[in-house]
């Protein structure tokens, strides 16, 4: 019977599958996910559509801040730029989406690490300034350059389209989501088996001696910024082509803390944390909207105070996560699982 | 270049520029003590205004003693924040810290909203407001008082630290922990006191703004952002870099706001405060009378 969770050698410690089952289950739930668009309606679909992008964007920041260790304040500046250069690649120059979404994504990473380049001399709370004041650059810029990002008005983005096929309904834009954001898990999971990964880890946990042991912290803090970037930015460029309109209004600065919030009560550092979280702050709306909708009857003013609700639990489960929970729901969710796993001789 | 009206923008420079000091301050006073760095302090600001506004307009006080409990009110509410939210967090990481008072400015701004609504509420008038003429400009009275008010504060708050006990007591937590614990000072105490003076002097803010504009609503939030660069180009841990920065950052802001703004057409007056944090940050990141200790990796 197995006691403990005990690894003889360093395959055994990487495995991202610890055993069959959880291979033949994620297997179930990659069939389950991908046949959704059979059954579910058009509005849940496309909440689960913006789970896909939060899913892909969250991780992004989860890169930079939950395994590198560097606060960004500017996440909804990178999805600005993500969305408006694909918007712009898309309306003026032509090319079709599945150049555009990667060119955005290099074009937000090139932008991120030239915001990451005062990391290399700030460090922490200083960062953190830093990045919100790139957010506030960012808004300016993007209202006043018209002729790139149509201003105030914003930009219509058109449907993307492969050779004669459009995808221009939830459905369709599901299955360009959810791919992306199954090769951008992919990328991420293994990210942190390969050298590269590791060095982010070693500056979050202690950059001094991370330099001392050889890692170049230079390379890759800005390395960290260009991934977590290009995350950014391909989610920023998929919201372009969810919501079909975007303007500056559609990324505050709010927005950047929601991903914060995201990653804090799913798990810092923690892939499988980032979709935790990135499900549940999107789902969180759409819940309160539901529960103030049924209890509406006899607390009729609770419907039009919908978004302070929505704020306030927010700010609730970000402050209860901190003090009771701080590595979020993925540890939770991983002793939960290690006392039935070892019941009834967990300790 | 038209004159007066320089000296207009410059005049309106400095009431933005003294209740940003004041706010600054606070900010200040909760980093040097607990090194948190406390994103709140617009919601702050803004609850401030509304418990004033409340006293004021629904139960009819002089405006001494609707400030006085207003302050009273403001020092709960920062050493309850500290207690309930900050204490359990000592240690932890920096994200964390940061990212607890962006849930809690979250949790106060739905608040208010869930209180008040997000309509502008009209604030009754607190000081005249017929204009006094400066040589060749009409100011409004609200505005001196303002600058008065600031001036006093400051000066109270000076001398609060450099006279009495629990201010001393305060500088030398912020100056070592451990060793202001040796000597018998209540640290925690000290946590709460620093959390509740940066609520009362926030509050001051608040409701001057809420005079000079005449009415309040949601976006006096927004202070505690533009902080952000007042602290910077300061210094952190500097009261008086608080001051001279906040000063320089409303100038500067109303400056670029009448000077830049016509030419690009509007919005530079938000955002120069946050490109000089960016420049700042860059030649002089500890600020103009910060402590040089930024570590570098």
């Amino acid at each position: 019977m197995r006691c403990g969770d005990f690894k003889t050698n360093y395959a055994a410690d990487m495995t991202i599958f610890e055993s069959g089952t959880a291979r033949f289950m994620l297997g179930i739930f990659l069939c389950l996910l991908f046949t959704l668009p059979l059954y579910l309606p058009g509005y849940l679909l496309d909440i689960v559509n913006r789970i896909g992008i939060a899913v892909i964007g969250a991780i992004g920041l989860n890169i930079l801040t939950g395994f590198t260790g560097q606060i960004s304040l500017g996440n909804a500046a990178f999805m600005a730029i993500g969305a408006f250069s694909c918007g712009y690649l898309g309306t003026k120059s032509g090319l079709p989406f599945y150049l555009c979404i990667p060119l955005a994504g290099l074009i937000t990473a090139f932008f991120g690490m030239f915001v990451g380049i005062p990391s290399l001399r700030i460090k922490g709370l200083y960062l953190a300034m830093a990045t919100l004041a790139a957010h506030f650059i960012v808004e300016f810029l993007v209202v006043k350059w018209e002729s790139v990002t149509g201003g105030v008005a914003g930009l219509t983005i058109p449907p993307p389209k492969m050779g004669g096929f459009l995808i221009d309904t939830d459905r369709r834009l599901f299955f360009l989501i959810f791919i992306v954001a199954v090769i951008a898990v992919l990328f991420a999971k293994n990210l942190f088996r390969t050298k590269v990964g590791k060095a982010f880890i070693a500056i979050r946990d202690q950059a001094i001696s991370a330099e001392v042991m050889g890692v170049n912290i230079l390379k890759y803090k800005l390395l960290s910024f260009g991934i977590s970037s290009f995350y950014v930015g391909v989610a920023g460029s998929l919201i372009a082509y969810q919501a079909k309109i975007i303007s500056p209004e559609t990324f505050p600065v709010t927005v950047a803390i929601d991903y914060l919030g995201m990653i804090i009560i799913g798990g810092l550092g923690s892939i499988l944390g980032s979709i935790y979280g990135a499900i549940f702050i999107t789902l969180l709306p759409e819940l309160l909207r539901m529960g103030t909708s049924s209890l509406s009857g006899s607390f009729p003013e609770l419907v039009n105070n919908l978004a302070a609700m929505k704020e306030l639990v927010f700010g609730l489960l970000v402050v209860i996560f901190l003090i009771f929970e701080p590595n979020g729901m993925a540890a939770r969710w991983h002793s939960i699982k290690n006392y039935w796993k070892l019941y009834p001789f967990s300790h | 270049m038209d004159f007066t009206f320089l000296l207009q923008l410059i005049i309106n420079g400095l009431v933005v520029g003294s209740i940003y000091a004041l706010v600054a301050t606070g900010f200040v006073i909760i980093y040097k003590a607990t090194s948190a760095l406390n994103l709140a302090q617009g919601e702050f600001l803004m609850v401030g205004a509304y418990i004033c506004l409340n006293l004021l307009s629904k139960y009819h006080l002089p405006f001494w003693q609707a400030i006085l409990i207003t302050f009273f009110f403001s020092a709960i509410l920062g050493m309850l924040i500290e207690r309930l939210i900050l204490r359990p967090l000592i240690g932890s990481h920096l994200i964390s810290v940061i990212m607890v008072t962006l849930g809690l400015s979250s949790i106060l701004k739905a608040l208010i909203q869930l209180a008040y609504g997000t309509d502008t509420i009209p604030f009754p008038e607190v000081f005249p407001s017929a204009p006094v003429q400066i040589g060749p400009i009409p100011v409004s009275q609200g505005y001196l008082y303002a600058i008065g008010c600031v001036t006093i504060l400051v000066v109270i708050l000076t001398s609060f630290f450099k006279y009495s006990k629990t201010g001393v007591a305060m500088r030398a937590t912020a100056s070592s922990q451990q060793v202001a614990l040796s000597m018998g000072i209540s640290v925690k105490k000290m946590f709460a006191i620093s959390w509740a003076i940066a609520a009362i002097v926030s509050s001051v803010g608040g409701v001057l703004l809420g005079t000079i504009r005449g009415g309040i609503d949601m976006s006096l939030s927004f202070m505690g952002l533009k902080v952000l660069p007042v602290v910077i180009l300061g210094g952190l841990d500097s009261i008086l870099g608080a001051i001279v920065g906040g000063i320089i950052i409303g100038v500067l802001e109303n400056l670029s706001g009448g000077f830049i703004d016509p030419l690009v057409g509007g919005g530079a007056k938000e955002v120069a405060p946050y490109i000089a944090l960016i420049l700042i940050l860059m030649f002089k990141p500890y600020g103009l009378f910060g402590k040089k200790k930024i570590e570098r990796v």
